[in-house]
């Protein structure tokens, strides 16, 4: 074995329920380098960095270090081996201390008692080392986002005989100067012969920092390369590859002639700790029409629906529906204005899971189907059969658990819920997550269907192939900003790709110029 | 594997019947061991006492449904009871013009019951308007209602509640009497039980304070009123408390302001032993009345056998216990069977 090679995963499979997250992936970290780990949203890097960090365990496949083998079963262990993960989300505890942050999990002792005099010196020291200066006893709940993520980067900092340390897009939410000082640390890192594995969006930081590219598709690995032989156009096509697995629509209607249902101007939404979540977003929806809003995780796609539904109250701009300014107060409101939404986690915003199958769908137009106050459960029960007749849902008896279903036929009946509100608008987030390739098949023949009998149809998702055959137009957000907007026959993946990644590089830019 | 599931089935169709099966244990138990247990006399006593904990635990058993708890029901009840007795026996003083009220019967329990729904629309709305947790929200107004009884009289009783012919609001005590045999208690108990049941099967409202309990961001996001369906819900189970602190008295003849405490925990216990889950989402009437029955016949059970008061306490302790951990399994067993038919697919 090449002796460079730090760590070594052999053969790496990821088996979740319904979906395989890794499909065979080996991949070695090299030391001393930056080695950068890319792909589109849910092309596994996550997991596999998170197999590599002992959170998740590998259905099949070995790792190595040098010639031995080795398995983690928590963080803990990996931790002993000198691998420390810096998380995408933060996993701060905001109501503790800086210091209490920390030396969470590793705290020094003087006998029974906590030693805090060397938590607080240790804590200066290396927060000094990344040029910034906190005070250690400043709780964290009361930092900005940039600053906690100097925090949760300065916890792996403190560890000894550090090996590999894996950067899951630390940087995200960090300013030009704060990524500056973490690349020059990161520098330090790799001159002292330590790992560095870094996920990131933004590719042009990738060409300046990384060493060399590896790049998943779908859970299976597709390319990897040396920095200095490669460009951004070369990676972008290893990320979207080739295959076309749907067949794109032709529907021969003339859009410009449709009436339009919706318009959205200068929509806005401020981030909580400065920034915006959406940044001037203007778009229109024709009756009849699928409209694709593509981006990666966190640009603002979810926010666009919330604000649509009344959940966001803080929002401004100007929502416009069939030529009236709507006031958009709260979600009930935006329901009887014929809005309709599928949310992107069914589990935990769809479903009740203690109601049936039927009471689920007809949960929210109930009160459509009373009598002086009175169910009539006659009207419902035709309502509810009709339903699941038309959204195909396969299911024995309508009284059955919601559990009894099966993903696919589960998101079938959130579907079914909002269509029988009889919206003109139904926004669908990622309404093909975690459901097999039969069922979305039939979900996208579902929108395709409601679509020709004139609903006008957004849809929010993260899988390129999918937005692509399935959306009439397309427009791409990144990080809060409309960067990108398509046409049927513009609509190309590597197009939506390069534009998924300019709202950061704008973001910057603008950054730049204030400086000036 | 089919014989096993099979098996499966069989003990789920058992613990579905449970509290049936607890019940007529308990009856044919305390027939033996107390030979005056079964006859008519001891049943009307019974149910005298099953109607107080019946009609609390089934405000008890909305409010579980949403997800919540309502701590403040015994307190309610005493304070509704303290007001109803104060009203009787002295009317309301309006100081500044120097006069008394006396208000007939039908208005001092309309103004009783209001009491109870007022502490129960205080409740929703800091659950819901300022989001303060249940448990401690009602926990506040139960002492706050407790208080407030005392208060009425500085911690006196008002006995005899009779009313006066020349005032013209005698009457009262006819909520503890009995009609051709069956306690008014009952009566109302049946009256109040038919009307919840319809409420929560056969209205929107029902369904939607269903959705709350069982994920409230999704009854949420589907446009159910949630902050507005859980303040009813709070403010019917100050109702059902107000109703029961008025029977209370009447089957006394007299209002004392410690009425009522401790009565939470019965009425916890007969929802909880009706099959309603504390998380929410799950739960039904008819199965809150038998629960009121097991706490009822336990009650009376113990002590007709000469159990004293301070074992009672430990025995019903452990009984919801006991309840809350066999639910649990049933759920959970409930969840292998939905997996295994989606499975079977």
């Amino acid at each position: 074995m090449d002796k460079d090679v730090v760590l070594h995963a052999e053969a790496i499979d990821k088996i979740y329920p319904g979906t395989k997250a890794l499909d065979n992936v080996s991949y070695d970290v090299i030391k001393g380098k930056v080695n950068v780990l890319i792909g589109e949203n849910g092309a596994g890097k996550s997991t596999l960095m998170k197999i590599i960090a002992g959170i998740e365990q590998p259905s099949s496949g070995k790792l190595y270090m040098g010639d031995e083998e080795i398995s983690f079963k928590n963080t803990t262990e990996a931790r002993a081996r000198g691998i420390g993960i810096i998380h995408q989300e933060l996993s701060l505890f905001p109501n503790l201390t800086v210091y209490q942050n920390i030396f969470m999990g590793r705290e020094c002792t003087k006998g029974f008692k906590i030693d805090n005099k060397t938590h607080i010196a240790e804590t200066k020291r290396v927060l000094a080392k990344l040029e910034h200066i906190i005070n250690p006893n400043t709780l964290v709940g009361e930092l900005r986002v940039g600053q906690q993520q100097m925090i949760e980067i300065a916890r792996n900092f403190l560890q000894d005989d550090l090996k590999i340390l894996i950067m899951d897009e630390p940087t995200s939410s960090l300013s030009q100067n704060e990524v500056k000082v973490l690349f020059k640390l990161m520098r330090e890192f790799t001159d002292a012969g330590i790992a560095i594995v870094y996920i990131s969006h933004r590719l042009e930081e990738i060409m300046e920092i990384g060493d060399n590219v590896t790049i998943l598709r779908d859970g299976k690995y597709v390319a990897s390369g040396e920095v200095k032989d490669i460009s951004v156009p070369w990676i972008v096509k290893q990320m979207v590859g080739s295959e076309k697995s749907y067949p794109k629509r032709e529907r021969g209607i003339d859009w410009d002639k449709q009436e339009t249902v919706l318009e959205v101007k200068d929509l806005t939404l401020p981030k909580s700790g400065g920034g915006y979540l959406l940044n001037k977003v203007n778009f229109d929806l024709k009756k009849g029409e699928i409209l694709g809003i593509y981006g990666l995780m966190g640009a603002g796609r979810t926010e666009v629906f919330e604000c649509l539904m009344g959940l966001r109250p803080e929002h401004t701009g100007t929502i416009i529906k069939n030529g009236k300014e709507l006031q958009i107060k709260n979600i009930n409101t935006q329901i009887a204005n014929g809005f309709a939404m599928v949310p992107e986690d069914r589990q935990s915003e769809g479903l009740v899971q203690t109601l049936s199958i039927g009471k689920n769908i007809s949960l929210s137009s109930i009160d459509k189907y009373t009598k002086f106050g009175f169910l009539d459960k006659k009207a419902e029960n035709n309502a509810v059969d009709q339903e699941i007749k038309d959204i195909m849902i396969k299911v024995a008896d309508k009284n059955l658990p919601i559990l009894s279903l099966s993903g696919g036929n589960q998101q079938k009946v959130v579907i079914a819920k909002g269509v029988l509100t009889n919206p003109e608008i139904l926004l669908l987030d990622e309404p093909s997550r975690g459901i097999d390739i039969g069922a979305k098949t039939e979900v996208f023949d579902i929108i395709n269907q409601y679509a020709a009998l004139g609903l006008s149809i957004i849809v929010i998702s993260s899988e390129l192939k999918e937005i692509v055959s399935i959306a009439d137009r397309v427009i791409v957000l990144s990080n809060g900003i409309k960067t990108g907007e398509f046409n049927h026959e513009e609509i190309k993946e590597d197009e939506l790709v390069l534009s998924s990644y300019k709202g950061h590089n704008a973001v910057e830019k603008e950054e730049v110029e204030e400086m000036r | 594997m089919l014989k096993k599931q099979k098996n499966m089935n069989w003990v789920m169709t058992l613990l579905k019947g449970r509290t049936f099966l607890i019940l007529a244990v308990l009856v044919v138990f305390f027939s033996f061991a107390s030979p005056n247990f079964f006859t008519i006399n001891t049943g009307l006593t019974v149910a005298k006492h099953v109607a107080l904990y019946g009609i609390m635990g089934i405000g008890m058993t909305f409010v579980i449904i949403t997800g919540g708890i309502d701590l403040s029901v015994g307190a309610v009840a005493g304070f509704a009871g303290m007001i109803a007795g104060g009203l009787i026996n002295e009317g309301l003083k309006i100081g500044f013009l120097g006069i008394t009220i006396y208000f007939s019967v039908p208005w001092v329990i309309l103004i009783s019951a209001l009491c109870g729904v007022l502490i129960g629309w205080l409740n929703g709305i800091i659950i819901t308007k300022f989001r303060v947790a249940p448990f401690i929200a009602t926990l506040g107004t139960m002492n706050v209602a407790r208080g407030l009884a005392n208060l009425r009289s500085n911690g006196a009783t008002f006995s005899n509640i009779v009313g006066k012919k020349p005032l013209g609001n005698t009457g009262f005590d006819i909520l503890g009497q009995s009609f051709l045999g069956i306690p008014a208690g009952v009566i109302i108990l049946i009256i109040i039980a038919i009307i919840a049941a319809i409420l929560l099967k056969s209205t929107s409202f029902g369904w939607h304070i269903f959705a709350i309990g069982g994920n409230e961001k999704a009854a949420k996001l589907s446009g159910v009123k949630v902050a507005k369906d859980t303040t009813i819900v709070y403010m019917f189970s100050g109702l059902c408390s107000a109703i029961v602190g008025m029977i209370a008295a009447a089957q006394l003849v007299a209002s004392h302001p410690a009425t009522g405490e401790g009565w939470e925990m019965n009425a916890i216990s007969a929802a909880v032993l009706g099959g309603t889950s504390m998380a929410g989402g799950i739960g039904s009437v008819g199965g809150t009345i038998i629960g009121a029955f097991i706490i009822g016949v336990i009650n009376d059970g113990m002590t007709m056998c000469g159990v004293s008061e301070f074992w009672q306490k430990v025995i019903k302790g452990i009984v919801v216990i006991a309840a809350v951990v066999v639910d649990q399994f049933q759920r959970n067993l409930q969840a292998k069977i939905a997996l295994q038919a989606r499975n079977a697919q």
